[in-house]
């Protein structure tokens, strides 16, 4: 790693003011980060870390959705919504393992925008709100591809709003050394339809699969997707999968998802 | 420099640290606790792993400075202060848990948060608990087999002697 020098802020007013610094980072969990710094594929000049703002911390209700502090961990999300939105604790207790759990936040995770990661199949599907210290931006607008996404620089993830579907689940089909998801499946079915989310598969990241929710929205079975396809063009090919191979899996693990969850 | 204090196996220890020093680093070249295994420093195989605040981490994967005021507990005070081992420590010589050693620390820090948690673990749970701490040697039959022991399960029905 390079070296850089290390701040931790108590409020969200002064982790802004000092990633307003040329060059400074924010630091999550560090799960992503550390990793990255490590190869240095990255030279930031300060990181900035989030762990010790409180009002960046842990699950609260909110109306018919729950409000997750951008700074929460895995574990704490696993265990505050077991009660409240079973599916989503589910998918926080199979991301990597305990000890990446215990560090890894839901901030970090969504503003990372890995291809494979857990969290945005969860934040699109349920059709949430990220909340940054500048504004409030729907999930649908949000990711923009590879390790893209609407956050300007400096900005940080303070919160982020699910709303909790009426049956919801999260399949994963995981990639044994990463343990990341080599296909995973969020479905979930609200009132007034169905949203399909599915991460690992695509080049461009995580996203909808529309087709798969209108034939949902009439009828939430498992052979509500039988005929129903997406293109092998734009999917991931690498060494764990080919595109053929990860474009038949997402009809497969939707599927199981739907079973799971109707 | 970030000056740092935490309190390691019930010690306090002190120190001045650069923004990227390791907590395994801490430990090992500050502290001289080289019990703290660095197996692969890229998050994967657990070797590492100690307590910060009762929680299992990868010690590899944090910043010293982030465990400014932190409790951290390492395979060197498992043990107690007469060498007696603890009762994870003395199952993982009963059924064998180890072979060359090397992620043994990582496996019985684990094993310990594991079992705070959940005292009686299954099979399967100990299994999953494991995910993040690789073994090159054991084959990790005997490891679930001394966890479910130092659990005060019965261990005849786990796989493979
Ligand atoms: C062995 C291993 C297995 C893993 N398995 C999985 C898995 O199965 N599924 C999965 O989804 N993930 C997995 N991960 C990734 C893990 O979930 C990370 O914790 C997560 O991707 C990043 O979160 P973090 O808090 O550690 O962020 P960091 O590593 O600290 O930061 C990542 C990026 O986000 C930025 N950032 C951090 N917090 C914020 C914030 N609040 N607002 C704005 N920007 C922010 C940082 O500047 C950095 O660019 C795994 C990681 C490891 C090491
Ligand atoms: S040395 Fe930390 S996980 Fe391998
Ligand atoms: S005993 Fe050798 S790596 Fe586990």
């Amino acid at each position: 790693m390079y070296e850089f020098e290390f701040e931790k802020p108590s409020t969200i007013a002064d982790a802004v003011k000092a990633l307003g610094e040329e060059d400074a980072q924010a630091l999550g969990g560090g799960q992503t980060l550390i990793p990255t710094l490590k190869q240095r594929l990255a030279m930031p000049s300060t990181l900035v870390s989030l762990s010790g703002i409180a009002e960046m911390r842990g699950v609260c209700p909110d109306g018919d959705a729950i409000a997750i502090g951008g700074a929460t961990t895995h574990a704490e999300v696993e265990a505050a919504t077991a009660d409240s939105y079973p599916a989503l604790s589910a998918l926080a207790g199979q991301i990597g393992d305990p000890a990446v759990r215990n560090r890894g936040t839901i901030g970090g995770s969504l503003a990372n925008n890995d291809p494979s990661a857990c969290y945005p199949a969860a934040a699109l599907a349920s059709g949430a709100t990220i909340v940054t210290n500048a504004r409030e931006i729907a999930a649908d607008d949000y990711f923009q591809g590879l390790f893209t996404t609407a956050l300007d620089e400096g900005e940080i993830i303070t919160n982020v709003r699910m709303p909790v579907p009426q049956a919801a689940h999260y399949e994963k089909f995981v990639q044994p050394a990463s343990r990341f998801a080599l296909v995973g499946v969020f479905v979930a079915r609200f009132a007034d339809g169905v949203r399909v989310a599915v991460t690992g598969a695509s080049e461009e990241g995580v996203f909808r699969w529309s087709e798969a929710e209108a034939a949902l929205a009439g009828n939430f079975d498992p052979a509500a997707i039988d005929g129903l396809s997406v293109d092998a063009e734009g999917m991931i090919g690498d060494l764990h999968g080919t595109k053929a191979y990860r474009a038949h899996l997402v009809g497969v693990i939707t599927k199981r998802a739907v079973a799971a969850a109707a | 420099m970030v000056k740092v204090t935490m309190t390691v196996n019930g010690r306090t220890a002190s120190g001045e640290v650069e923004g990227r020093t390791l907590l395994s680093g801490f430990l090992r070249e500050e502290l001289g606790l080289t019990g703290t295994h660095v197996g692969c420093d890229t998050s994967q195989c657990g070797a590492c792993v100690v307590h910060v605040d009762g929680k299992a981490v990868k010690s590899c994967t944090m910043l010293a400075a982030e465990a400014d005021g932190a409790e951290i507990a390492t395979i060197e005070g498992q043990a107690a202060p007469d060498g007696t081992l603890n009762v994870i420590q003395q199952a993982f010589q009963d059924h064998h848990g180890l072979q060359c050693g090397f992620c043994t620390p990582g496996m019985v820090m684990s094993a310990a948060a594991l079992l705070k948690d959940n005292p009686k673990p299954s099979e399967q749970e100990i299994r999953e608990y494991l995910e993040g701490n690789l073994c090159r040697c054991t084959g990790y039959h005997n490891i679930v087999k001394a966890i479910m022991a130092a659990s005060g399960q019965d261990v005849s029905a786990v796989a493979a002697e």
